[in-house]
C-alpha cells in the first residue's frame, strides 16, 4: 500500500507476475507496495520468510536477478532498483513460492537442528560422499548460478584521495564537509542510491529546518567542489593494508548493455574517517520469523521515503526508546498503531509534538511486555503478548521490533582489530587505532543522536584535517539530540522457535546446544550451528548470538567475545574483482612477426608462454601432423628449413664489466670468447642445480647478447638485475631485453648458407662465418645480425632485423627455402631436430637436475667462481646414485613411447620403489625410423648399451629400449661445422 | 598493500616481485662452509615481527628494494635501495 499514488510507475515482475513500481526504489518497496508479503523460503526449514530490512543487511528478501547465463542469484530484494522489465525470481522453493514441497523440513525440523547431519550421516562412511553430502546439498541452498558463461561486462578502477569518508549519513556529510571545505581532496562513499543515510529515513531537524533540506544543501555544496568525489551506490567492502580500501560501485541496472554491472574500485587514503552508521537488530521470540515482521527502522524507511505502508495494522514490539518514534511516525503516516509493546519497566515515554500532530494515547502501549508468539502461515495474522495483566493476542499485519543499534564496527576489525563492549549501548563499539590511518565518527561510534553526530563528525574530521597540515574550520548546525535508552533484551523466554540468524535458519535452542555439547567458544558456536556464515555474515544477527551463548555459558559479553570480521562487508562479485582478467586478459597474447604469415599457411598456432608459435605447416595431402613434421625435419636435414626464433629471450648487455658479469652467472668462461664468436652457456641457480641455457655473442668488447629459453626470459631480466644490484653492485654493467625489437629466424640445413647468399647484400663462406661466429650484415640495405649456430645439428644460421622487417625477411626466406627444396618448419620438427640431437630444453631442466645429472659438469669451469658452483658440489649432488641424461631408442617404428613414463631395469617389478628413472621427452624420428626418447637413469652414464623397460602406468604402455648416448645424430658435430 | 620504491615513489604491491628475505644481500665465500651455505641458501627466520624482504620494482624502474616491514602489523618501516643497502 503507498500513501500517495504515484506518479510514474514501471513494470518489472516477480516470479512471472506484473508488478507496478516506482522507478529507482528497492524491489522490496515495490513488492510491500503491491501486498506481496511472502518473497523467499528460508535456507534450512524452507520456511515462509518476509521483507525485514531496508539495507544490504537483508537476510530474507534474497531473490534471483534474470534468467539464464546472466542470473544473478542472492540478489537483496531491499537494495535492488526497480527499473522498466526487470525480471525477479524467488528462490528456494519448488514447485512454487507458495507451496513448496520441501517445507517437508519444517515438519521434521526437531530431527534437524544444528549439527544432525554429523551426528546421523556417519555410517557407513563411503555414503557421505555418493548419498548423504549430494542430497543435503539439494536440499540446502540460496540461489544457484547457472553455470553458464556470463557475457555481462565488469570493471576495476583504481582512486587516491587524502580522505576517504565511509557512509554519508549526517557524520559523513559533515566530516566530508569539514575536510573539503578544509582543502582536502576527499572521496564520500555511500552503498544507498541516495546520500543522506538515516535522515532521508526519519523526520529529524537540522537548524530548525527538516533534516533533508540541510542534505540537499550538502551535497549541492559538495558537489560544487573540485577536490570532492561523490560516490553513491558505493559500498566500501573491506579495509587493507597502507590505508588501501576495496570498494564495490553498482553501476549500471539491469538492462543498461552499455555500463559494467559494477566496478571494484581499490581506493588509496591517506586518512578514512568512517560513518558506516549502525544496524537495528531483531529480537529473538517465538516464531519472529513471519513475513510482516520487520525491522522497526526498516518500517520507518519505507514509510518515511519510500511512502509504502508494510501493513494496515501495525504493532511496535521494542526494548528502547525507538518504538515511540516508530509509533509516531506511523500515526503521521495515518497507518494504525495497533499497539507498543515496551519491554521495559517504567513509564511509557511521550515523545511530544511534531508540526501539527499530538501524540501519545493514540494506541494501548504495554509496558514490561514481550511478544510471546505470532500466527499466520503466509503473512502475519496476530501476535500474542504477555504483559502486566496476563496475555493478550492482536491482530496485526505488520510487527515492527527493535532491539536496539549495533554501531557497524566492521571495516575497523578487517585488519585484526577486537571490538570494544560498551555497557551503555549494550552493543560493540570500534576499538580506536585498530586500522591504521581510519577514525570513526557518530552511529558507528556508538554516538547515536543527529546532534552528537554532527559535532563529532565534524571535530574528528577537524583532527584528521590539521594531520595533513590543512587549517580546518567547524561549524556544526544545530540538531535533534534525543537521549537513546536501552534495556537489553535477547530472546523472550518460552516455547517455540526463536529465530536468530534468519539467514541459516539458527534459532536460540541450536546456540543452547551448542554450549551444551561443549561448543562454547564463540569460534566454534559458529561453526556448529552455521550462524553467522551466510551471505549476510551475521551482520544482523552475531550479537543476539553472542549474547545468547554468553547466558547459556554463564559469562558475559565481553567475555565471551565476537567471531572475526573479515572483507568482504557485502558479497562481491568475483567477476568484478577479477575484471578485466578473463580470456585475453587474463593471458595476453605475443605474436611474433611472422604470425600472419603462418596463419596465412595454414599452421596450428601454440602457446609458449604468452607468446603463439607454428606448430607444423600443413600441405595437401597430409593427413596428420605426423606427416607434416616429418615433411618438415627432412628439410634441414636433407636442404634447408626456416623458423621463426624470435620468442628467445634476448638481453642487451654493455659496460666494461659486462665480461665479468657473465662469468658470473654462467658456469663456463666469457672473458675468453672472442669478438665475434658466440658460445653455449649454461646458468645454475644458487642451489647447483640448472636454470636456463643458451648461446651469448659478444659483439663488441663491451657488448654482448644473451639469448635465453622463450619461458626463462623475464626470469632472466629479474636474475641478471639481482646480480648486478644485490649480489655484485661492484660491476660497472647495463643489461635492458631487446627481445622485442629484434625478429630473428633459424636458417638450417646443409642449404642453408645457399639460401643467405641469396638476400645477403655481401655472401659469406666458411672463412669469414665459421661455426660459432656471428657479427653484423646487411639484408636488402637493412642493418642486420647474422649467428652461426645450431639447435639441428646442421650446417645453421640464425638472422637478426629490426622487428619491422621481420615479415617480409620471413617471406622471403621461406620462399627462397622452397626454390631450394625446402620450406617453414614449426615446433614439432624443431624438437624432433633438438632430441635427435640430445639437446636439452625446459623438459630437462626442470629445476631438480644438475650440470653433472645433463652431463655437463666439465662445463663448470674451475678457474672463477660462479653462481650455484659452491652448492653443486655439495654431498649427494654428483655420482652414480644421480639419475642422469641418457638416450632411449625404441625397439621400432611402431614402438611409441610416452613422455612421464618410469624407467626399470628389466627384470624388475614396475613398482614406485624400483623405478630408477624417467622418461623427459620423445619423439618419432624420421631420420631413424623410430621413436626416440630423452630421460633421467641411475648411473645412466655407466648403462649405454642396456636394454631396460619403459612403463607408462596411465597410459598402459610398457616398451623395451635401449640405452644409448643422448646425442643420436652425428655424435661428432660434423654436419654443424661443415 | 602500498610499498614506498626509492626511484619512484609509493606504488601499489602489484608492481613488485616478491623474492624472499633479504639474507640474500649476504652471499656468503666460496669456501665459506657447507653449514654457511646452507643457512645462505635455505634456512630463514619467521618472526612474528620485523622483517627484511627482498622485492624487485618489476613493472615499475627494475630496481631491487629493500623492504622492512612487520609480519604481525604489516607496516612497512623503511625501503632502500639493495645496491646501497649493509650486507
Amino acid at each position: 500500500m503507498r500513501l500517495q499514488a504515484p506518479e510514474h510507475t514501471v513494470d518489472f515482475t516477480f516470479d512471472g507476475r506484473r508488478i507496478k513500481g516506482v522507478l529507482g526504489e528497492p524491489v522490496a518497496a515495490a513488492l510491500l507496495a503491491n501486498g506481496i508479503k511472502l518473497v523467499a523460503r528460508s535456507f534450512k526449514y524452507h520456511r515462509p520468510r518476509g521483507v525485514m530490512s531496508a539495507g544490504s543487511e537483508e537476510q530474507n528478501a534474497l531473490v534471483t536477478l534474470g534468467r539464464g547465463a546472466q542470473a544473478e542469484p542472492n540478489v537483496r530484494a531491499t537494495t535492488l532498483e526497480v527499473a522498466a522489465g526487470l525480471e525477479v525470481w524467488s528462490q528456494n522453493a519448488w514447485p512454487s513460492l507458495r507451496y513448496d514441497v520441501m517445507a517437508v523440513n519444517d515438519f521434521v525440523a526437531p530431527f534437524l537442528a544444528a549439527g544432525f547431519y554429523y551426528k546421523t550421516f556417519m555410517w557407513p562412511r563411503s555414503f557421505w560422499e555418493k548419498l548423504y553430502e549430494p542430497v543435503i546439498r539439494r536440499a540446502a541452498g540460496l540461489g544457484a548460478l547457472s553455470g553458464e558463461n556470463n557475457a555481462e561486462t565488469y570493471e576495476k578502477a583504481f582512486a587516491f584521495c587524502d580522505v576517504l569518508v565511509i557512509g554519508a549519513g549526517p557524520a559523513g556529510l559533515m566530516a566530508a564537509l569539514t575536510a573539503a571545505r578544509a582543502g582536502a581532496d576527499v572521496i564520500l562513499a555511500d552503498e544507498d542510491t541516495a546520500m543522506g543515510g538515516r535522515l532521508l529515513r526519519e523526520h529529524e531537524q537540522i537548524d530548525s529546518r527538516p533534516a533533508r533540506e540541510w542534505v540537499a544543501e550538502v551535497l549541492a555544496e559538495l558537489d560544487a567542489m573540485p577536490n570532492v568525489r561523490l560516490m553513491t551506490r558505493t559500498t566500501v567492502t573491506g579495509a587493507y593494508d597502507q590505508g588501501t580500501y576495496g570498494a564495490l560501485e553498482r553501476v549500471a541496472g539491469p538492462r543498461m548493455p552499455d555500463k559494467p554491472v559494477a566496478c571494484f574500485w581499490r581506493i588509496v587514503a591517506k586518512r578514512a574517517i568512517l560513518c558506516a552508521g549502525a544496524l537495528e537488530r531483531p529480537i529473538a521470540f517465538p516464531n519472529n520469523d513471519r513475513p510482516g515482521i520487520m525491522i522497526a527502522s526498516a518500517v520507518r524507511s519505507y514509510v518515511n521515503r519510500w511512502g509504502v505502508v508494510p501493513g494496515k495494522a501495525v504493532a511496535v514490539f521494542g526494548n528502547n526508546d525507538d518504538v515511540y518514534r516508530t509509533a509516531r511516525d506511523l500515526v503521521v503516516a495515518g497507518v494504525k498503531v495497533v499497539a507498543v509493546i515496551d519491554s521495559r519497566d517504567g513509564e511509557a515515554v511521550v515523545t511530544g509534538n511534531r508540526d501539527d500532530v499530538t501524540l501519545g494515547g493514540d494506541y494501548p502501549v504495554y509496558m514490561g511486555a514481550q511478544v510471546i508468539g505470532t500466527k499466520g502461515r503466509h503473512a502475519l495474522q496476530s501476535i500474542t503478548i504477555r504483559h502486566k495483566g496476563g496475555t493478550r493476542t492482536i491482530k496485526a499485519d505488520c510487527l515492527a521490533v527493535s532491539g536496539g543499534w549495533n554501531p557497524t564496527v566492521h571495516l575497523t576489525c578487517h585488519m585484526n582489530g577486537r571490538p570494544t563492549w560498551n555497557e551503555e549501548i549494550a552493543s560493540f563499539v570500534p576499538t580506536p587505532d585498530s586500522v591504521p590511518g581510519l577514525v570513526t565518527a557518530g552511529a558507528c561510534n556508538g554516538t547515536f543522536s543527529t546532534a552528537g553526530c554532527l559535532s563529532e563528525a565534524a571535530e574528528v574530521a577537524a583532527q584528521v584535517a590539521g594531520g595533513l597540515g590543512l587549517k580546518p574550520k567547524v561549524t556544526v548546525p544545530a540538531a535533534d539530540d534525543a537521549a537513546y535508552s536501552v534495556t537489553p533484551l535477547w530472546a523472550v523466554p518460552g516455547k517455540g522457535r526463536k529465530w536468530i540468524d534468519f539467514q541459516n535458519d539458527v534459532h536460540v535452542k541450536d546456540i543452547k546446544l551448542a554450549a551444551q555439547e561443549n561448543f562454547r567458544s564463540v569460534e566454534h558456536m559458529k561453526r556448529y550451528t552455521t550462524q553467522g556464515m551466510a551471505p549476510d555474515q551475521g551482520k544482523s544477527s552475531n550479537v543476539v548470538a553472542l549474547a545468547v551463548l554468553a547466558d547459556a555459558t554463564g559469562r558475559g559479553i565481553p567475555e565471551t567475545g565476537t567471531t572475526t570480521f573479515r572483507p568482504p562487508y557485502v558479497p562481491v562479485p568475483i567477476a568484478a574483482m577479477g575484471a578485466g582478467g578473463q580470456g585475453k586478459g587474463f593471458a595476453p597474447q605475443r605474436f611474433t612477426t611472422s604470425h600472419q604469415a603462418s596463419v596465412a599457411r595454414g599452421a596450428p598456432m601454440i602457446e609458449a608462454g604468452l607468446w603463439y608459435r607454428p606448430s607444423y605447416f600443413p600441405q595437401r595431402g597430409e593427413t596428420d601432423w605426423r606427416a607434416s613434421c616429418d615433411r618438415e625435419v627432412g628439410y634441414v636435414r636433407n636442404a634447408v628449413g626456416v623458423c621463426d626464433v624470435s620468442t628467445l629471450g634476448k638481453i642487451d648487455i654493455q659496460g666494461p664489466d659486462a665480461s665479468a658479469l657473465l662469468d658470473f652467472v654462467y658456469t663456463n668462461k666469457f672473458s675468453t670468447l672472442k669478438v665475434g664468436r658466440v658460445r653455449y652457456g649454461l646458468m645454475l641457480r644458487e642451489d647447483g642445480h640448472v636454470m636456463d641455457d643458451g648461446t651469448t655473442a659478444r659483439l663488441g668488447e663491451t657488448h654482448f647478447v644473451m639469448t635465453t629459453t622463450t619461458a626463462a626470459a623475464s626470469q632472466m631480466m629479474r636474475h641478471l638485475a639481482f646480480v648486478l644490484q644485490v649480489l655484485r653492485p661492484d660491476l660497472d654493467a647495463t643489461v635492458i631485453s631487446a627481445t622485442e625489437q629484434w625478429a630473428q629466424f633459424a636458417v638450417a640445413g646443409p642449404q642453408a648458407r645457399t639460401l643467405l647468399n641469396t638476400v645477403l647484400d655481401q655472401e659469406i663462406d666458411d672463412k669469414s662465418w665459421p661455426f660459432m661466429a656471428c657479427g653484423a650484415v646487411r639484408v636488402g640495405g637493412v642493418a642486420g645480425r647474422l649467428f652461426r649456430i645450431s639447435f639441428s645439428g646442421e650446417h645453421a644460421y640464425e638472422i637478426a632485423v629490426p622487428a619491422r622487417y621481420g615479415e617480409s625477411l620471413f617471406r622471403i626466406l621461406v620462399a627462397q627455402a622452397e626454390v631450394l627444396g625446402g620450406g617453414p618448419y614449426g615446433m614439432e620438427a624443431l624438437n624432433v631436430l633438438r632430441i635427435e640431437k640430445g639437446f636439452i630444453t625446459h623438459a630437462e631442466m626442470h629445476g631438480r637436475t644438475t650440470a653433472y645429472d645433463l652431463g655437463m659438469e666439465r662445463m663448470v669451469s674451475a678457474q672463477k667462481d660462479c653462481i650455484g658452483k659452491t652448492a653443486a658440489a655439495r654431498p649427494g649432488l654428483l655420482g652414480a646414485e644421480r639419475q642422469q641424461l641418457v638416450g632411449l631408442r625404441a625397439k621400432g617404428s611402431d614402438h611409441a613411447l610416452t613422455t612421464g613414463a618410469h624407467l626399470f631395469e628389466r627384470a624388475a617389478a614396475e613398482t614406485r620403489e624400483n623405478s630408477q628413472g624417467y622418461v623427459t621427452s620423445v619423439c618419432f624420428s624420421p631420420t631413424f625410423g623410430t621413436y626416440l626418447a630423452l630421460g633421467f637413469l641411475e648411473n645412466g652414464r655407466a648403462r649405454h648399451g642396456e636394454v631396460i623397460k619403459l612403463r607408462d602406468h596411465l597410459r598402459g604402455i610398457s616398451e623395451e629400449v635401449t640405452v644409448c648416448d643422448p646425442v643420436f645424430f652425428d655424435p661428432t658435430g660434423g654436419r654443424a661445422r661443415g | 598493500m602500498r610499498i614506498t620504491c626509492p626511484n619512484c615513489g609509493e606504488r601499489d604491491r602489484r608492481e613488485f616481485y616478491y623474492q624472499g628475505d633479504a639474507v640474500a644481500l649476504s652471499r656468503p665465500a666460496p669456501d665459506a662452509g657447507l653449514e654457511a651455505w646452507d643457512d645462505y641458501l635455505h634456512n630463514r627466520e619467521n618472526p612474528a615481527g620485523d622483517t627484511r624482504d627482498l622485492w624487485f620494482h618489476e613493472a615499475g624502474c627494475g630496481a631491487w628494494v629493500v623492504v622492512t616491514r612487520n609480519t604481525a602489523t604489516h607496516a612497512v618501516l623503511d625501503t632502500a635501495l639493495a645496491e646501497r643497502s649493509p650486507r
